[in-house]
């Protein structure tokens, strides 16, 4: 199971009567094995609820809860994609996905039998010896989704993670990713800003408020998928053609460009 | 505007500063300005330097004296790593060890080595142990303050990747903060084995049977000035082939992890 659940949620950075609200009553389930992206504008507190339910930050007010029980430090139940990858330099491909395993006591041949499953599952089998730096930043990330995903957890936290991936990199992940979540379905937390890539992976997207970040709208894409008939289309560009796929994308855009407008007047 | 400065050209000004320096230091002895027990000049301390690799002087030769003073820096030093590293990545990942550890720790590092002789002395003996307490003085501070630094700039992302991989604290200090640590550990190395390499002398003051410093201490009772120089002639090459080859392996370690070329 993982049900992810945010009630009454409120974040203060610094003290709690002059500190930064960054969100204020966040009111969001994401239901099991549900791929729900929160977009919003920049400085919206949306990588604050994935970091939330992570366990690397505390709600100030309210609760985060995964299957009902309230989140208190971080876990292998609750991998996360980061957006810079975070893998650790000194350690081979192999290694970096072999950490978490190893924490769980899993045995050895059960180990290797898993990674190089998901070696194989994430195109990575001729790299498990290389090293981050010697991989490029698509390759790496293909990597820091594989340390995730063969934990096999609960929840998928991802923190926009193609955001500092080349356009056309992006779309491979993108494309993949789909293809991952498709096979292998998990409770799924995606934070981008990326409208499209919402719209193209997630069954419901969030839209958030500026600051002090609430929850504005959910938008359900996965009933509009299923209608239309997505996923019989392989590539990306096909899909981003449909008129339902151009209809959410605007609705989103349009919501986005109201909060930007708010910002600055 | 700074402009590129090539191996070769860099070499070559090495030289010309030591050039200079050495042609000045011959001048002034030769031109009888300061007297030859004053200032030997290079050439009598060059030719000094060769006899004592070959011939005996307060009981052994100059290659004799280097290894004995070598094994009790190995001793400083090495205990000074294997005490001091474990305790600054510890004291970096621990904040409450860190509140109790580094008042007392600052305080201390001031003392000179040198301060230590007279305890060293009493408490250890003037065998092996005194020298390698003030050795050990010398080195260990640079070893704590750089493996508490490399724990203390551990990118907090890979803190956090560890911590979200459910990873126990006693690996994450071995798989995580320490190979973290590890440039600006080796940096602390060089610092420490220079410090302890310099506290030899001092440490030696104390010693009654062979090391450079003891060389240098008879060579100054037997006004042989230039024995003295030669000594410091020998240290001052032994302590640079040692910061070179702690240089090369801070590339070494840097270059496979692709941080540099």
């Amino acid at each position: 199971m993982g049900v992810i659940q945010f009630k009454d949620v409120g974040k203060i950075f610094g003290p709690r009567d002059k500190g930064f609200v960054a969100l204020k009553d966040i009111d969001l389930e994401i239901r099991d094995k549900e791929f729900m992206a929160i977009v919003g504008p920049s400085g919206c507190g949306k990588t604050t609820c994935l970091r939330m339910v992570a366990g690397f930050e505390d709600a100030t007010d309210g609760v985060v809860s995964v299957d009902g029980t309230p989140i208190k430090r971080p876990g292998p139940d609750r991998a996360v994609v980061f957006q810079q990858f975070a893998l650790f330099p000194w350690k081979s491909v192999y290694d970096n996905i072999d950490l978490g395993l190893r924490n769980l006591n899993v045995s050895s041949s059960e180990r290797s039998k898993r990674i190089e499953a998901i070696l194989n599952l994430m195109n990575l089998t001729q790299y498990a010896k290389h090293f981050p730096h010697q991989l490029s930043g698509g390759m790496q990330q293909r990597v820091a989704i594989a340390r995730a995903y063969v934990l096999d957890p609960d929840v998928l936290l991802m923190d926009e993670p193609f955001g500092a991936l080349d356009a056309q990199t992006r779309v491979v992940m993108q494309e993949e990713l789909v293809r991952l979540a498709r096979k292998n379905p998990r409770t799924v937390l995606f934070i981008t800003h990326a409208v499209e890539e919402a719209v193209y992976l997630a069954d419901r997207v969030a839209i958030m408020t500026r600051a002090p970040g609430q929850i504005k709208e959910v938008l359900d894409v996965a009933s509009v998928r299923n209608a239309e008939n997505w996923d019989s289309h392989e590539k990306i560009e096909d899909v981003m053609d449909l008129e339902s796929f151009v209809h959410l994308r605007t609705h989103i855009w349009r919501s986005l460009r109201e909060e930007k407008a708010a910002q600055h007047a | 505007m700074n402009r590129q400065i090539s191996l070769l050209q860099s070499v070559a000004l090495g030289f010309l500063g030591l050039a200079c320096f050495l042609g000045f230091w011959q001048g002034m002895s030769m031109s009888g300005i300061v007297s030859n027990i004053f200032l030997p000049s290079p050439l009598e301390v060059y030719e000094r330097f060769t006899t004592l690799i070959e011939r005996r002087f307060a009981g052994a030769t100059l290659p004799g004296h280097l290894a004995a003073s070598f094994m009790r820096f190995a001793y400083g030093f090495l205990l000074a790593a294997l005490i001091g590293i474990p305790l600054g990545l510890l004291m970096g990942w621990y904040q409450l060890l860190d509140e109790i550890v580094s008042p007392l720790f600052d305080a201390l590092r001031f003392v000179a080595p040198i301060a230590w002789v007279p305890f060293a002395a009493l408490w250890f003996g003037t065998g092996i142990g005194g020298p390698i307490m003030i050795i050990f003085a010398g080195a260990f501070p640079p070893c704590v303050i750089n493996a508490y630094r490399g724990a203390k700039f551990v990118d907090p992302r890979l803190i956090e990747a560890a911590n979200m991989l459910g990873t126990p604290s006693r690996r994450v200090i071995m798989e995580v903060l320490l190979p973290s640590s590890v440039p600006s550990i080796i940096s602390g190395l060089r610092v420490s084995a220079g410090l302890g390499w310099q506290s030899l002398v001092g440490a030696e003051l104390i010693v009654a049977s062979a090391g450079v410093g003891y060389m240098m201490v008879q060579g100054q009772a037997n006004i042989q000035t230039h024995t003295v120089m030669a000594g410091m002639v020998a240290i001052g090459l032994v302590g640079l082939a040692l910061d070179s080859a702690l240089r090369g392996a801070e590339r070494v370690i840097q270059k496979r992890r692709g941080l540099e070329q």
